[in-house]
């Protein structure tokens, strides 16, 4: 689709006029709110050097520095052993026993429809209740597993569910057992098909580490706020937090996107749907 | 753990229960308005307003929900009058709002984009206006797409509502805290805001899903 069509048909002079117009008008009014927003941030005096430089020295970008390693180190740990949780219930949900179907079903479709906060504080209060004594690191990691795990099952399971069904006959032609069916030949499929899928989901996962803060984990959020109340400038600290997030995850969605363009060329189509997974694109 | 735990607390578990419907409904309804606000700019010809509201959805998508709330709950006031005196409410529904608004926006977009470029040049073939085209032609058929994908958006809304109580807004998980913290007895408590969570979850998700099969035919 290019710029200059309305619905189809190629603009004429008249409709170019008005597009160009309106590009201008528009220009203005975006440039007036972000204006708007700059004299609003002067006027506080939130923009003046001072509140900026100890945030910005070695020492202050040293602190988020670390924080952004815990936050990375935790989501990491989360996004592995959620795939593995994932995985394990993935083949559950497709596995001939009832009794197994049926438990990872529940652990499912009960994990996915709670909020990733309560897991995580799950984590902090309940796991210890259970007399299972864990650092906060963990509590955290635990907490995103629970609900991530629950995902990315789905979506491992959409990406087996989408490959063709003679791969599976062909595994067993070949005298192949159903287990290593599975693993030599369904399973591998299915996670490069889901790739650009994992990764999305691992965008979400890094920014549910955020929720580390609630308890106490040392995280990137956590260290800002801290460095943002030591040098009281609350709102720069939260600004930087905000910038160094969104320039990691953006980093990642995009890594997402150009493996979904090499699956659709590969697969030739946009992508393996997965029904019934709504956090991929919907923020949860 | 002890099922009264949950009974002797129940008011507090329905205040919050109440505070995180309000937060889904409010930020539902100003992400959607929000939303297509956005999803029109990104359609439309104008390429400003299309840089625009790419950056807007590029940056809010990426930018963790906990993150936003603080950001503006304890950042934002600092300003000075009249942002100050903002409640942590209104804080967490415009955070909901914002936040949510990029999805809304992207799922409409997807549901414009997603009728085939032929039904808009059969419209126009057969002599309807532009108004025509859209009303009449483009935009039922991009409806039925973006049903099921709003649908689970608004149960992403239900559970992030939670971030609420990052900011000490009374929702069932800023309930649940205090119910640990006055019984001792977490588990019983965590399932108590399970239980509330899922009341609404589940529900919601179980009419997606057959709003899903149910439009699934249509291309």
């Amino acid at each position: 689709m290019t710029a200059l069509t309305a619905y189809g048909d190629p603009l004429g002079p008249r409709g170019r006029r008005r597009t160009l117009i309106a590009s201008v008008l528009g220009g203005l009014l975006l440039l007036a709110i972000a204006a708007f927003a700059v004299d609003k941030f002067a006027d506080a005096g939130q923009l003046d050097g001072a509140r900026w430089e100890e945030l910005l020295s070695a020492e202050g970008a040293g602190a988020f520095w670390r924080g952004l390693q815990a936050t990375l180190k935790a989501a990491g740990a989360a996004v592995a052993l959620s795939v593995s949780v994932g995985t394990l219930m993935a083949l559950g949900r497709l596995s001939e026993n009832r009794l197994l179907r049926w438990a990872a079903s529940l652990y499912v479709q009960l994990f996915r429809a709670l909020p990733s906060l309560l897991l995580i504080l799950f984590g902090f209060f309940g796991l210890p209740a259970l007399g299972l004594d864990v650092s906060k690191y963990w509590a955290l990691v635990l907490g995103l597993t629970l609900y991530n795990s629950a995902i990315f099952a789905e979506v491992i399971r959409a990406g087996v569910l989408s490959l063709p069904r003679g791969q599976t006959e062909a595994a067993y032609a070949v005298g192949l057992t159903r287990r290593q069916a599975q693993r030599l030949v369904v399973l591998p499929q299915a996670v490069s098909r889901m790739l650009p899928s994992l990764v999305a989901q691992g965008v979400v996962v890094l920014k549910d580490t955020s929720y580390g803060f609630v308890i106490g984990y040392e995280e990137l959020l956590r260290t800002g706020q801290f460095a943002g109340e030591t040098t009281a400038s609350l709102l720069q600290a939260y600004l930087i937090v905000a910038v160094v997030y969104i320039a990691v995850c953006f980093a990642l969605s995009q890594l997402a996107r150009w493996l979904e363009g090499r699956s659709a060329r590969r697969y030739g189509q946009a992508g393996v749907s997965v029904r019934g997974v709504e956090d991929l694109s919907t923020g949860g | 753990m002890q099922l009264s735990t949950i009974t002797d607390n129940l008011d507090l578990y329905l205040e919050g229960f109440v505070g995180t419907l309000q937060l889904t409904a409010l930020g539902a309804l100003g992400s959607l308005v929000l939303g297509t606000v956005l999803a029109t700019m990104r359609v439309s010809p104008v390429p400003t307003l299309r840089a625009g509201a790419t950056v807007y959805v590029e940056t809010l998508r990426n930018c963790p929900l906990p993150v936003l709330a603080v950001l503006l709950a304890f950042g934002l006031p600092k300003l000075g009058e009249p942002i100050r005196s903002f409640s942590f409410f209104t804080w967490a529904v415009l955070a909901l709002a914002l936040y949510h608004a990029a999805f809304v926006c992207e799922a409409l977009r997807s549901g414009v984009n997603a009728v085939a470029p032929g039904q808009g040049e059969a419209a126009r073939s057969i002599g309807l206006t532009f108004p025509q085209t859209m009303t009449l032609v483009v935009l039922p058929q991009a409806f039925r797409t973006v049903v099921p994908p709003l649908g689970n958006i608004l149960i992403a809304l239900t559970k992030n509502s939670a971030v609420a109580a990052t900011i000490d807004v009374t929702d069932i998980t800023n309930q649940t805290e205090f119910v640990i913290n006055d019984t001792i007895d977490p588990l019983a408590a965590l399932a108590g805001a399970a239980f509330f969570y899922l009341l609404l979850t589940l529900p919601t998700g179980l009419l997606v899903g057959r709003l899903e099969r149910r439009t699934a035919f249509s291309r």
